[in-house]
């Protein structure tokens, strides 16, 4: 296991946790005893997540990174005797930021379920190589990340053009989508990660999945009235 | 003192015979005594120690558990003095000629530990020169001279007196602006040097081995591991004053050659191991047992271990605990053992040290007992908490607590793993036909294994080509006559000339390797890699080298020696200029050989152009281990030997000498008579840096290794595993790993054979269970994790319900990058999964602590 193993919904937990600081302790950058360089990429995970609790209220100094090799205890030492005096100076999560705990918690439990989502968006950027540090402080911005909240999509199966084909089920990773024979499929918007995998799978010809942002996505069909009618039946009833 | 009773008093000697085929001699050194000389008052000052004694002061079983303490009066030294060279570069009665090579990295290790014990301590450094020749020794010595309070004289020194009351002790040292001084410190440590092993005229009584002058080991210059006595053979510190890399070269070498003779008995004595059969607990409830090791004083001393111990069966799950004194001995083994079998128990939690070196050992104890070795676990009260916080007892007895709630927790998830036995192809690719990859092919087909070379040049031979004697003598071009003939006759050697490499894929014991030769495009399938590549020479910009064709560099300079070019035989005056494109902020190593290969220069010249006035500019002069001896028979010759210092570098333009004729002007600084000297060459000879090969990139990408700081190959680990990569399967040996003696090459050389045999000597190797693996149900095929694999271990494939990836799990190390990348959690690291991490870290807050959470949250409300 890696630095880079370490995974932002690890962070976020240990602050949901309630603990006050987050140290995480890598390999020096283009130190790596293999060809992994994973440290890179718990940087980039570390930028984010910085960006990502300051955007709830959160002071990102909580969470801190540095770099040392396995021979240099003295350093180890140097940087968790700064870091828990820094931690010491901001106080208690949340109360040092003024926020309301109850509030914190939510907002934490938001972040958390839209790791996949903020995975999806941000993946080009987290697997980077920044060589230089003057590059950490703009890698991620507030506008970026404010963009990100605001344009949170959501995705919803149109009942008129759904033909009940259950691609999107089957390729849907976490197993959101209502489907049954014959029946309009239904988004569980709980379960959704907003992956947009289902957007994908909808075959064109129907175009039944649909990016919604911005807006509220509308009530799901009731269920005594999800059964499809095709049109070539229709003509028969007629 | 031993509550084991371990130690049997009634024990008598017993005389053993014991038939074999082969012995290696490595009885190591002695430590130089440094009694024998008067005046430097060892066991006569209270507070005068040697360097071994003052590495027990630091260590935590030493004399006051680690801590720094002076013998006089039990208090911390604040001012501490180090003298080098105790006992070695000293031509008078009781020391040894000989540089004792070690000294000054280790003086830098003690320093830079003293500072870690007490940042304020001040640290002063009385040597001679700097020979911080090794693998990233510079770096170490820069580290050391950067730290604040630490001053480093070059100076002899002389050890006065010791004040009656406090027990001081003064030296008395020079220095160039301000003349003979005298100090008083606290803590004076004698860096003392190697001697040879007392007994060594009992054990050349006993095996007929010759000694050299120095009573070490008399060495084959063309096989240093090799005695005059067929089949014994030397290794480490008999061979003479060495460092750990070099005794580690030399003992896998020495076990090599031995294989050369005893191949046909290879495996006669190893049993199989039988395991009992495994268990299936995976349906069970967590049943974890904890075991408490007191690590002798090492946990015990500091973490209270039965309150510890209590504490654990408090635990969710944990329906055992006990402590032990040692978990790692045998019996405590057989304990822990004991217990799963008695207790039913279906998880266990080792609390000790670090899992790096004792993990493999407790999951073997589980397997003794019929469980899946992934169901353990390992809690570090050692190294992360007793070791550091051995002065805030009760706070590490609560980090104890977390650490192993935080185990304990993590155990209760974990799931039984398979690892896989992958099949080993028996032959050995060598990257490099070299003297180093000559040498290393010779060893590994002489114990039965097809071998191939492949070498870039038309001939074999890499930079020896170029190298006509060793300062000893060897005559370098009849040596390798003789050895690129053995290696062209040998059934089992096949080389591929003008060869390079257009792909290399596979894994450890089944590689695959494209080649363009002289014999056409072919592919060589092997199990195991070494990489051979050798080592450039620098091509000076500086002192006029390429305007004036008086200015070459040594290597050049050698063959106009050898050649007794006209200029060179009739030369009055030849200056010779040190650390030419190394130790500078470009390369920051040191090319190790190159004040040997100049006095070599220097004392050819001498017996060729005994007339001529030969001078060598020097930062500090490297001629460690025996070579010392040969500095001083150039001194004693009179070549003239000038230190600059690296801000004020010597300069060099054409001009014309009192006589008339044309020479070049060099001028430096002379720090003894502190003026300017101009001196007129009519040769000036450089010390070329050696640099890492210009292929060292591209091989290095090929076979998915790394390279240090420097741009040389970066071993395993730099001290006990030089020879090896950390990728499997793949070795190193000579110039491609750092700038070496010939003599080195060839101990590196064996040594890298004795490690390649070690894996083609088996069958099958087992692979790690710890791999990923991917539920292919939850894989929306974003390519995520391919694009972050530098493995090459994961692909996307089409499906019927589109791209899925797909874990080859040969090929992946376990890092895990590709599970922190994944949006839907569909890959997953075996043995680090989400589940099993997140546990942990929701342990690390004690449950009471979440409990007054909540509860305030809910008053709140």
């Amino acid at each position: 296991m890696c630095s880079g193993r370490v995974d932002l919904a690890f962070v976020l937990r240990a602050f949901s946790n309630g603990l006050d600081g987050v140290f995480i302790g890598a390999c020096h950058l283009n130190e790596c005893n293999y060809i992994t360089h994973g440290n890179y990429h718990a940087q980039n995970m570390v930028l984010l997540c910085k960006r990502l609790l300051e955007y709830i209220g959160i002071n990102p100094e909580r969470l801190r990174m540095r770099y040392m090799s396995g021979a240099e205890s003295n350093l180890f030492v140097e940087h968790i005797n700064s870091f828990t005096k820094k931690i010491r100076e901001l106080g208690p999560l949340g109360k040092a930021e003024g926020i309301d705990e109850a509030k914190m918690k939510t907002s934490l439990a938001e972040v958390t379920r839209l790791i996949p989502y903020i995975k999806v968006a941000m993946n080009e950027k987290l697997g980077k190589r920044l060589e230089n540090p003057e590059e950490y402080e703009n890698y991620f911005t507030r506008e970026e990340i404010e963009r990100l909240f605001k344009e949170l999509p959501s995705y919803w199966i149109d009942p008129t053009k759904c033909q009940a084909c259950m691609t999107c089920a089957r390729r849907c990773p976490v197993e959101a989508i209502d489907s049954k024979k014959n029946m309009v499929h239904i988004i569980n918007q709980d379960k959704c990660i907003k992956c947009g995998t289902c957007l994908e799978a909808c075959p064109p010809r129907f175009g039944a999945v649909t990016k919604i942002v911005g807006q509220q996505v509308p009530p799901p069909v009731p269920e005594d009235q999800r059964t499809i009618v095709r049109k070539g039946k229709e003509k028969e009833v007629a | 003192m031993c509550k084991n009773k371990a130690i049997d008093f009634t024990q008598k000697p017993q005389k053993m015979n014991i038939k074999v085929g082969a012995i290696i001699l490595s009885p190591g050194f002695e430590p130089f005594d440094p009694r024998v000389m008067k005046e430097y008052h060892y066991r006569e000052f209270k507070n005068v120690v040697t360097s071994m004694d003052y590495e027990r002061l630091l260590c935590s079983t030493g004399p006051y558990q680690g801590e720094i303490l002076r013998a006089s009066d039990k208090k911390h030294p604040h001012n501490i003095a180090w003298v080098q060279c105790v006992g070695s570069r000293q031509v008078i009665e009781g020391g040894n000629s000989y540089c004792s090579a070690v000294c000054c990295t280790y003086t830098q290790k003690q320093v830079i530990l003293t500072k870690d014990h007490d940042a304020d301590a001040r640290c002063t450094i009385f040597h001679n020169d700097i020979r911080s020749y090794g693998k990233d020794f510079e770096r170490y010595f820069q580290r050391t001279e950067a730290l604040p309070g630490i001053r480093f004289f070059r100076s002899y020194v002389s050890i006065v007196k010791e004040d009656p009351v406090t027990k001081n002790v003064t030296i008395r040292y020079s220095t160039p602006d301000e003349g003979v001084k005298e100090e008083e410190f606290d803590m004076v440590v004698l860096s003392i040097g190697m001697n040879p092993p007392v007994d060594v005229q009992d054990i050349v009584k006993k095996f007929g081995i010759e000694l050299n002058d120095h009573n070490f080991c008399k060495l084959n210059p063309t096989n240093p591991m090799e005695t005059n006595v067929p089949g014994i053979f030397v290794s480490g510190a008999l061979q003479g004053p060495i460092d750990i890399p070099e005794s580690v070269f030399s003992a896998s070498g020495a076990g090599s050659q031995v294989g050369e003779l005893l191949k046909y008995r290879r495996g006669n004595l190893a049993k199989e191991r039988i395991y009992p059969p495994e268990m299936d607990v995976s349906q069970e409830e967590p049943k974890v047992g904890v075991f408490v090791c007191h690590c002798g004083a090492n946990i015990g001393r500091v973490v209270n271990v039965p309150e510890t111990v209590e504490y654990c069966k408090t635990l969710p799950n944990v329906v055992y605990a006990q402590e032990q004194l040692f978990s790692c001995a045998t019996n405590a083994a057989k304990e822990i053992t004991d217990m799963i079998k008695e207790k039913g128990l279906n998880r266990v939690v080792v609390a000790a040290c670090s899992p790096r070196t004792l993990e493999p050992l407790f999951r073997d104890t589980l397997r003794e007992a019929g469980l899946n070795q992934y169901y353990y676990e390992m809690a570090n009260i050692r190294e992360h908490n007793s070791w550091v916080h051995s002065k805030e007892k009760e706070e590490a007895t609560i980090k104890a607590h977390d650490l192993i709630r935080m185990s304990v927790a993590r155990a209760c998830k974990l799931e039984p793993l398979q690892e896989f036995e992958l099949s080993v192809d028996k032959r050995c690719l060598i990257v490099g036909g070299g003297v180093a990859g000559m040498t290393c092919a010779l060893s590994i087909a002489n114990q039965g294994h097809e071998v191939f070379i492949i070498e870039k040049e038309k001939e074999l031979g890499g930079n020896a080509r170029k190298v006509y004697r060793t300062l000893q003598g060897l005559d370098v071009q009849a040596y390798l006559k003789e050895l690129i003939g053995k290696v062209n006759k040998h059934p089992l050697i096949h080389i591929y000339t003008e060869a390079t490499i257009t792909e290399a894929t596979g894994y450890i014991g089944n590689f695959v390797t494209k080649i363009k030769s002289n014999r056409g495009d072919v592919e060589i399938k092997h199990g195991a890699t070494v990489i051979a590549i050798g080592a450039d020479i620098y091509k000076p910009t500086e002192y006029l080298y390429g305007e004036d064709e008086r200015v070459v560099t040594n290597l050049e300079l050698v063959e106009k020696i050898v050649k007794e070019d006209e200029k060179v035989m009739n030369a009055q005056s030849i200056v010779m200029i040190q650390c030419v494109g190394c130790r500078n902020e470009d390369r920051n190593y040191c090319s190790r050989i190159c004040c040997s290969g100049s006095i070599k220069n220097a004392l050819m010249l001498k017996e060729k152009n005994p007339e001529a006035d030969v001078y060598i500019l020097f930062r500090d002069v490297r001629t460690y281990g025996f070579n010392e001896d040969y500095y001083r028979e150039a001194a004693s010759k009179d070549v003239r030997f000038i230190r600059y210092e690296p801000e004020d570098k010597p300069t060099v333009e054409p001009g014309e000498a009192e006589d008339g004729r044309p020479v070049l002007k060099v001028t430096a600084t002379d720090y003894i008579l502190n003026k300017k000297l101009e001196l007129d060459a009519d040769i000036v000879s450089l010390a070329a840096a050696i640099i890492p090969s210009e292929s060292t990139k591209e091989i290095a990408n090929q076979f998915k290794v790394v390279l240090s700081l420097d741009g040389f190959f970066k071993e395993a680990h730099v001290k006990l595993r030089p020879v090896e990569f950390a990728t499997d399967g793949v070795f190193l040996c000579g110039l491609a790993h750092y700038p070496k003696f010939m003599q080195e090459t060839i101990n590196q050389s064996y040594g890298a054979a004795g490690r390649v045999l070690t894996l083609l000597s088996n069958d099958v190797v087992t692979a790690s269970g710890s791999v990923c693996v991917v539920e292919e149900k939850r894989c929306m095929g974003c390519g995520a994790c391919v694009a972050v694999c530098t493995y090459g271990a994961l692909e996307l494939r089409e499906t019927r319900l589109g791209k899925k990836a797909v874990v080859n799990p040969v090929l992946c190390k376990g890092d895990g990058l590709c599970n922190s990348k994944c949006p839907t959690g569909a890959i997953k690291l075996k043995h680090y999964t989400d589940d099993e991490l997140i546990a942990q870290v929701d342990a690390a807050i004690p449950e009471e602590e979440i409990m007054k959470q909540i509860d305030a949250v809910a008053q709140n409300a």
